[in-house]
């Protein structure tokens, strides 16, 4: 859903830099619990006022987003779906490329310029995803990856307004995710809004596409704040490679008589 | 420099040691090769069911069938009621874990109608403490291959998968988190939620 802000880059980068000052002074202060934590603890000191904007985020994907996205997905025929996803992955590459130059990543770094010269020449501007077809895949990295590999902790729990569930390095990773995309600087405008239209209408087909594990989240289950909270949690820590989950069950450890 | 590299060679030396004298123990009942054949049964079935085009019914059928054959279905019951477990009588828990199986094939049956189109492929396995963690890659229509992970114990004389992660999700975390929220719900009726249970999705 990010780039559903990003639907006008300018205003969007403007209201950024101005909130990024008090962003880094808010991450460097902002608390965290001391012991050491699994993949599933949960550090939400901002539970109440999350819960609301969870309701919001509801209500807006129950009117708006989840009605567009199944329509979306009806409609427009699966090869150009995949297409108009492809197109706006392959835009924001360049960006990827400096997160993992950031990181240290080289060989990362390498990898994704080489899908990203592939798909632009050979997948006709990125429409086709022919690296993958030589199992070049996507390394994937963003700036809130690169504050986590810089040693920055991961901060309170929050849930965005429309963009949904974030943690307070997260979110100020995407904010200054809004700058480090080389291609922003380098295209015309009219072709940037191209892109930016297609990462939405590639945000919203997935909302269709994925639309009944969506539901099942968002409207199925008993408690979906807390669901989407964990969900959230351990697959951006399983994205960061933070800690070993494989290990934090022991199997022989519960009572399991009667079950 | 020189003093690392002894110090990483002399733990890469112990390891070995403490590998050579720790196997034979375990690996009789289970090792990497048997945790891996466990999976590669368990993706061949669930590719079979996926590439079937049966019914939607009928495919839960099918999950609910490999579900009981390969997964530890008594210790994922027991995890996810959680705390809960310790007041419940053994006719609740037990009534749970069957009313559980159901909820569960459904479940994550839907996910994988999802795959439709799809496959998972075993990629590796290693031990962790006393299990074994089997990695797979599940290939999507339009997306990135992503990773799947089932451990397996042989905690009750056979090899079963106790846990599965999608993407890191745990399932054994989701369904406490789901399965505590709906008692909570009903203010601590383990009876309701397991009638509700039937319903869930």
């Amino acid at each position: 859903m990010e780039k559903v802000f990003k639907t006008n880059p300018y205003r969007a980068r403007r209201i950024s830099l101005i909130m990024l000052v008090p962003l880094c002074l808010f991450l460097a202060a902002c608390a965290t619990p001391e012991t050491a934590r699994i993949s599933g603890d949960v550090f939400d000191p901002y539970e109440e006022n999350n819960r609301q904007t969870h309701e919001l985020n509801r209500a807006l994907d129950t009117a708006l987003v989840r009605p567009v996205g199944v329509g979306y997905t009806k409609i427009i025929p699966d090869d150009l779906e995949d297409s108009i996803g492809n197109f706006s992955a392959n835009l924001g590459v360049p960006g990827t490329v400096v997160n993992n130059l950031l990181q240290g990543d080289v060989e990362g770094a390498f990898i994704n310029t080489m899908r990203f010269v592939f798909n632009t020449t050979l997948g006709f501007g990125g429409l086709f995803d022919v690296a993958a077809d030589f199992q070049i895949n996507e390394v994937k990295a963003d700036f809130g990856q690169t504050l986590y590999v810089w040693g920055v902790p991961e901060g309170a729990y929050i849930e965005l307004p429309i963009l949904g569930p974030s943690t307070e390095r997260a979110a100020v990773g995407r904010a200054v995710d809004l700058f480090t995309n080389p291609l922003s600087y380098v295209l015309p405008s009219p072709d940037k809004y191209i892109g930016t239209a297609a990462g939405v209408a590639s945000k919203v087909g997935d909302r269709g596409r994925y639309a009944e594990t969506v539901d099942s989240v968002l409207y199925n289950s008993a408690d979906s704040y807390s669901q989407a909270r964990g969900i959230y949690l351990q697959n951006r820590r399983f994205e960061l490679g933070d800690g070993d989950a494989a290990e934090e069950i022991n199997p022989f450890d519960l009572n399991t008589e009667g079950f | 420099m020189i003093k690392y590299t002894r110090r990483a060679a002399t733990g890469l030396i112990s390891a070995a040691v403490a590998t050579f004298t720790l196997v034979p123990t375990t690996a009789s009942a289970l090792d990497n090769a048997s945790a891996k054949k466990l999976v590669d049964a368990l993706v061949g079935e669930i590719n079979r069911v996926i590439a079937s085009g049966k019914s939607e019914q009928a495919m839960f059928n099918d999950f609910k069938r490999i579900f009981a054959k390969y997964g530890d279905t008594s210790y994922i019951a027991a995890y996810a009621m959680g705390n809960d477990g310790r007041r419940a009588s053994n006719a609740q828990k037990k009534k749970f874990s069957a009313e559980f199986q159901t909820y569960i094939s459904r479940k994550y049956g839907s996910r994988f109608r999802e795959f439709i189109g799809g496959r998972l492929q075993v990629e590796s396995v290693r031990p962790v403490k006393s299990w074994f963690e089997v990695k797979t890659t599940a290939f999507l229509r339009g997306e990135s291959p992503f990773t799947v992970t089932f451990l397996v114990s042989n905690r009750t004389g056979r090899d079963k998968f106790f846990n599965m992660f999608i993407e890191g999700i745990n399932l054994l975390l989701t369904e406490r988190t789901e399965i505590g929220a709906m008692i909570d719900r009903r203010g601590g009726n383990i009876d309701q939620m397991i009638a509700d249970l039937r319903n869930a999705k």
